[in-house]
């Protein structure tokens, strides 16, 4: 919510922005107020949108790494997108990583990141600082040290199998016989403190005389969370969802470490496979096609959340 | 706790407070779990894959890790990755966020919608044609090439994050420095600058953080194995004996973690920037 204040603040700003000395020629000043700006435009043009136009036009062409293709690239059309299409590995890629998003980012981190910042509501001051610690742990630490700690604790010996025993359940090789399971899980406990932390402040700002008068009204728990919470903060919600589906999408550590994909292809979603076809059977063609579909569907994302932003930038 | 089932003087009140308290601590185990194996396993001798008490606790394995060429060394390179990364991000970011705060150029709205577009692009499903880029410029296994594309990757966000720290820095003194005919450099140096050292401090560590923690970048982009950062060499570590030596491996992870920990604690306490980088990651 700060940031709101802070741009408006900014628009404020910006209408009485000082008058230096007044100079003649305006498109000169314009041109030379603008001068700052250059180096960021390099910058993201060579390194950003260098490599995004280049994808888009790779993707038409049968460029390799290695062998007599590498030598003289040539412009192939829309063959790598129908390769793609025909290629089992692909399609059964695009529905893991749709199962990926709904199950890590959708379902997982915005349910259970929700449950925490309400369950704190009501929680113990000491309970509330210690969990609300544990979780934000797992999000802070660079991604491969929570993707080992995550493979020690899906691992056919790891500790959620032990715990498994415990009670009696003798639990399959996650990592072999379920890998999406374990990702999904793992993914969720990495990244639910990002939703947790956006629903905290979102609930921060849901005055709580309107939660009591529905309860004295006779609304009971689910009732009131249905239509009182949830429609309140329903732009955090939209925005939320937004941002850890786009987050969740170009997830490859995590995967990378804990299967690498496997076995075989059963856990490569989409930037998993665009790096093995790449890197590994060197069908750098192929490679960037995915990462040209992955583009497009990150652009789609992206328009949608600044629709939603576009008061802020204005 | 008392006082508000006093307010609120109901049974059901206190019972509501109880199982939250109770599904709160399960799930806080779920998640301790995974991060108790890591920190425990550092400290055991004899360390598997599951969470258990160490057979006895022993700074052994970080002896063993912390040596120049398995742990220094890498460190070494991912301070100057990081470093050089934040560094230059951070000096573009201010000049860009000048002219983007203060002046109504015409170019500012297509600009800023472009740097929001930025923060949005998943730059994992980049690594390919970036790869192809660096080949093409001979930048493929370039330190320098590697902190020029992180530093762009996390531009948009910086800048982004830039502005509105400088908007809401305000544009009196700067006034003042106009009409003793200061020019715009000098401006933003003296006035502006000093004011906003907090925000460029969260900035930095913002940057720096993400930059510590890639992984996919420097993996992708460097080759030789002495120019590799901790992230890589890490994960280099975990292929070759991952397999027997788990201690070591949570040990060195545990090292490597800790500056991104330290950074997150003080930025939330010192600069009170804990929701400065909720609402920065927020747009």
């Amino acid at each position: 919510m700060s940031s709101t204040h802070v741009v408006a603040a900014g628009g404020r700003g910006g209408a009485t922005a000082p008058r230096p000395p007044a100079r003649r020629n305006r498109l000169g000043r314009s041109v030379g107020r603008s001068v700052p700006l250059i180096p960021s435009m390099v910058l993201i043009a060579v390194f950003l949108l260098g490599p995004v136009i280049s994808s888009f036009y790779g993707s038409f062409t049968d460029m390799s790494l290695t062998g007599s293709a590498a030598q003289g690239t040539k412009f192939v059309g829309l063959e790598n997108y129908v390769q793609l299409f025909q290629n089992p590995d692909f399609l059964q890629s695009v529905w893991l990583t749709v199962l990926f998003l709904v199950g890590s980012a959708i379902i997982g981190q915005n349910v259970l990141g929700l449950g925490l910042a309400m369950l704190m509501r009501n929680g113990n001051t000491v309970v509330r600082g210690i969990v609300g610690t544990l979780v934000v742990t797992a999000w802070i630490l660079p991604e491969i040290v929570a993707a080992f700690a995550a493979y020690a604790f899906f691992h056919d010996d790891g500790t959620f199998n032990e715990l498994l025993a415990l009670v009696g359940i003798h639990g399959p090789n996650w990592l072999y016989a379920l890998p999406m399971v374990a990702v999904i899980l793992a993914n969720v406990w990495r990244g639910t403190a990002f939703s947790m932390l956006v629903y905290s402040a979102a609930l921060f700002d849901v005055p709580e005389d309107v939660t009591e008068s529905a309860e004295i009204d006779g609304a009971g728990g689910a009732k009131r969370l249905v239509y009182i919470t949830l429609p309140m903060i329903r732009r955090s919600i939209s925005t939320n969802l937004m941002l850890t589906t786009l987050q969740t999408l170009s997830v490859f550590t995590l995967i990378y470490v804990m299967t690498a994909g496997g076995p075989g292809t059963k856990s490569s979603t989409l930037p998993i496979l665009a790096y093995q076809e790449a890197f590994k059977f060197s069908q750098l063609g192929l490679g960037t096609a995915i990462a040209t579909i992955l583009l497009v569907i990150g652009a789609v994302f992206s328009v949608v959340y600044i629709r939603a932003l576009r008061p802020e930038v204005d | 706790m008392a006082r508000t089932s006093l307010t609120l003087s109901s049974p059901s009140g206190r019972a509501l407070r109880g199982v939250s308290n109770t599904v709160l601590v399960l799930i806080g185990i779920c998640f301790a779990l995974p991060l108790a194996w890591l920190l425990l396993a550092s400290f055991d001798p004899a360390a598997t894959l599951t969470l258990k008490w160490p057979s006895a606790l022993t700074l052994d394995n970080f002896a063993s890790v912390l040596t120049p060429e398995l742990a220094w060394l890498p460190l070494w390179n991912s301070v100057q990755l990081s470093g050089g990364c934040a560094i230059i991000t951070v000096v573009v970011a201010v000049l860009a966020a000048y002219p983007l705060s203060r002046y109504r150029l015409r170019i500012n709205r297509p600009y800023l919608y472009g740097i929001l577009f930025g923060t949005c692009l998943p730059i994992t499903a980049m690594m390919v044609p970036v790869y192809s880029l660096f080949v093409s410029l001979n930048l493929i296994d370039s330190i320098t090439g590697t902190i020029l594309f992180m530093a762009a990757a996390s531009l948009p966000m910086a800048i982004w994050m830039m502005k509105n720290f400088m908007d809401s820095v305000p544009v009196v003194l700067e006034e003042a420095a106009w009409v003793d005919g200061a020019s715009m450099m000098a401006t933003l140096t003296r006035v502006v600058i000093p004011l906003m050292r907090p925000g460029i401090a969260v900035v930095f560590i913002f940057v720096f953080v993400q930059a510590w923690g890639n992984f996919f970048v420097p993996f992708v982009l460097l080759l030789s194995p002495e120019k590799q950062p901790a992230a890589v060499s890490i994960f280099a570590f975990f292929g070759q004996y991952g397999a027997v030596a788990y201690g070591k491996l949570a040990a060195f992870s545990l090292v490597y973690s800790i500056p991104v920990l330290a950074l997150y604690v003080f930025t939330s306490r010192v600069l009170g920037g804990g929701s400065a980088l909720a609402g920065a990651v927020k747009g």
